[in-house]
């Protein structure tokens, strides 16, 4: 029982993390159905933003992370301005081929500025380094933080989905573009809004993944990013509580996963729970199975 | 207060409308009739400005607004209701009433708003936490057309608002637009109904294939033979 909850514990970290990112993914495709593979790039972008404020500019845990957002809000911004819109009326898999673009570009643009050389977060100490035990379950201030962060995160975004102006014009463009122009909704705009949204989250996600595994790399997000993709299309791709009941998901059973049985495992199963649910509920957890809206 | 002049509009190379000239005085019911495919949608949407024309020019209130964009005419007092009604099916009926007021500011204006179009369409009132989604088609035309009047349009048009009702609803939809025009918003309407689109019209346009074949005074086209045969199934 120890050991499960052990797991749990850090199994709703990695889910945090993968929901956060997963937010990004499923938004962008509420918006304008595209699979945004650069986000994963984006979210590792947000990690070494994170790295060199803590490092070269020593700034604290919460200082680094509102930079890698606002960084990565800018980036998100600028990725669909420069590369995404010019496309919007062109085929699908012109946007999609795009996408995997400029996710290389960032990738290996990343390795060049940068090098591919491991970096390693600086250690946290202080605050962030408090341990608890409760019962025999460790759980470390940072777990705490990471949780209480995405939490924090999600009810923002919650908030400005439901009530702000920005955020029923963006439910109103991923439900109707046409109606939503003829209510006077500005689509260029209410798009960037989403990038921004996003792509800020997504950079949380980066700082929170090298304060909690220390190290990162210019391709650190392919595979969790994949994972988060899976975890927005496991919930139902284009819905946000989807992509935040996803994300805990994957990230729980893939701690389970390589906790009882063998970590060699543990992508297979993620992507087996793909498949399944693809077959079972094609709309995902918390879809509804209807066809592609006309 | 709204012009048409030599408007071209292509899908590719498909020519959906073909040099039409249209005008709507202040105050008046217009509608433009015609078979399917005629090119009233395209029409339409190119004077909301969803669609570019090739060529040609719409005019409101005396100025050129061709290259202006959906949300500026909105500003200019401009509001579509959809062939379709496009609600926002998964969002409440009031959020969708209070996105028909979108670029407005004055809650007081549309508060009043909001009880002046449950005035119109009761039905809407007791619907307010429902979403769009789960209403008839009925009550959906009822919402799109509420929608519309929220962001309080000088000119309003609607499209096919009688397309799937019941003749009772027909009937219901067509006083409230005659009720709405009273108040003081011009109307342009499309309609396949030819018969009911006329009786409630001051003057009627006839498009066939993307161009404009007849025009007149509502009580003129219904005595026309031309149109009783092709729309009202007379002979
Ligand atoms: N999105 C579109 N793409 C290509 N052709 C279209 C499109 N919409 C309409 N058309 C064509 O334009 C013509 C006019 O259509 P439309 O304006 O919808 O007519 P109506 O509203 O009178 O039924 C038709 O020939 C139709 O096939
Ligand atoms: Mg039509």
């Amino acid at each position: 029982m120890e050991v499960f909850l052990q797991q749990l514990v850090n199994g709703v970290s990695l889910g945090s993390i993968y929901a956060l990112v997963a937010l990004g993914y499923t938004m962008v495709y509420g918006i304008i159905k595209l699979i945004n593979f650069a986000h994963c790039d984006i979210y590792m972008i947000g990690a070494y933003i994170g790295y060199y404020c803590m490092t070269y500019f020593g700034l604290s845990f919460f200082p680094s992370l509102l930079v890698a957002m606002t960084g990565c809000m800018v980036l998100g911004v600028l990725i669909e301005k420069i590369a995404y819109k010019p496309l919007r009326n062109a085929a699908r898999i012109s946007l999609l081929i795009t996408a995997i673009g400029m996710s290389l570009f960032l990738e290996y643009g990343t390795m060049f500025l940068v090098s591919a050389k491991v970096r390693t977060y600086p250690a946290m100490t202080g605050f962030m380094a408090k341990t608890f035990h409760i019962g025999n379950v460790l759980v470390t201030m940072q777990q705490i933080v990471i949780l209480a962060t995405t939490i924090a995160l999600m009810i923002a975004l919650q908030y400005i989905v439901k009530y702000t102006r920005a955020g029923k014009a963006m439910r109103a463009v991923s439900l109707d573009k046409d109606a939503a122009q003829l209510m006077g909704i500005d689509v260029n705009t209410t798009i960037s809004i989403t990038f921004a949204i996003g792509s800020a989250l997504a950079g949380a996600a980066g700082v929170l993944v090298g304060v909690y595994y220390n190290t990162i790399n210019p391709l650190m997000g392919v595979t969790p990013g994949l994972k988060a993709f899976v975890a927005a299309v496991f919930g139902g791709i284009g819905l946000i509580p989807g992509a935040m009941v996803g994300g805990y998901f994957i990230g729980i059973v893939e701690v389970l996963v390589s906790g009882y049985g063998n970590s060699m495992y543990r992508d297979a199963v993620v992507f087996a729970i793909l498949i399944l649910i693809l077959i079972l509920k094609p709309a995902g957890l918390l879809g509804k199975n209807v066809g592609e809206k006309v | 207060m709204l012009e048409l002049r030599d408007l071209n509009v292509h899908y590719d190379m498909i020519h959906a409308i073909k040099g039409i000239s249209l005008t709507v005085e202040k105050g008046e019911i217009v509608t433009l009739i015609g078979a399917n495919g005629a090119g009233k949608t395209t029409t339409l949407r190119t004077i909301a400005g969803l669609k570019k024309p090739t060529s040609g020019s719409v005019w409101l209130n005396g100025q050129d607004i061709t290259e202006t964009t959906p949300r500026q005419r909105v500003q200019m007092g401009a509001a579509m209701v959809p062939e379709g009604r496009h609600v926002f099916s998964e969002m409440t009926v009031q959020e969708n009433l209070e996105l028909g007021a979108y670029l407005r500011r004055d809650k007081e204006g549309i508060a009043q708003d909001m009880e002046m179009v449950c005035g119109y369409f009761p039905i809407l009132k007791s619907r307010r936490k429902q979403t769009a989604g789960t209403l008839s088609g009925g009550e959906q035309q009822m919402l799109a057309m509420a929608r519309a009047l929220m962001s309080r349009p000088e000119i309003l048009f609607l499209d096919e608002p009688s397309m799937g009702l019941s003749p009772l609803l027909v009937s219901e939809i067509f006083a409230i637009i005659k009720t709405i025009n009273n108040a003081g918003t011009t109307i342009l309407l499309v309609e396949q109904n030819a018969g009911m689109a006329l009786s409630v019209a001051n003057r009627a346009y006839v498009m066939e294939t993307g161009s404009i074949v007849l025009s007149g005074t509502g009580a003129e086209l219904m005595e026309s033979d031309e149109i009783r045969k092709a729309y009202l199934g007379g002979s």
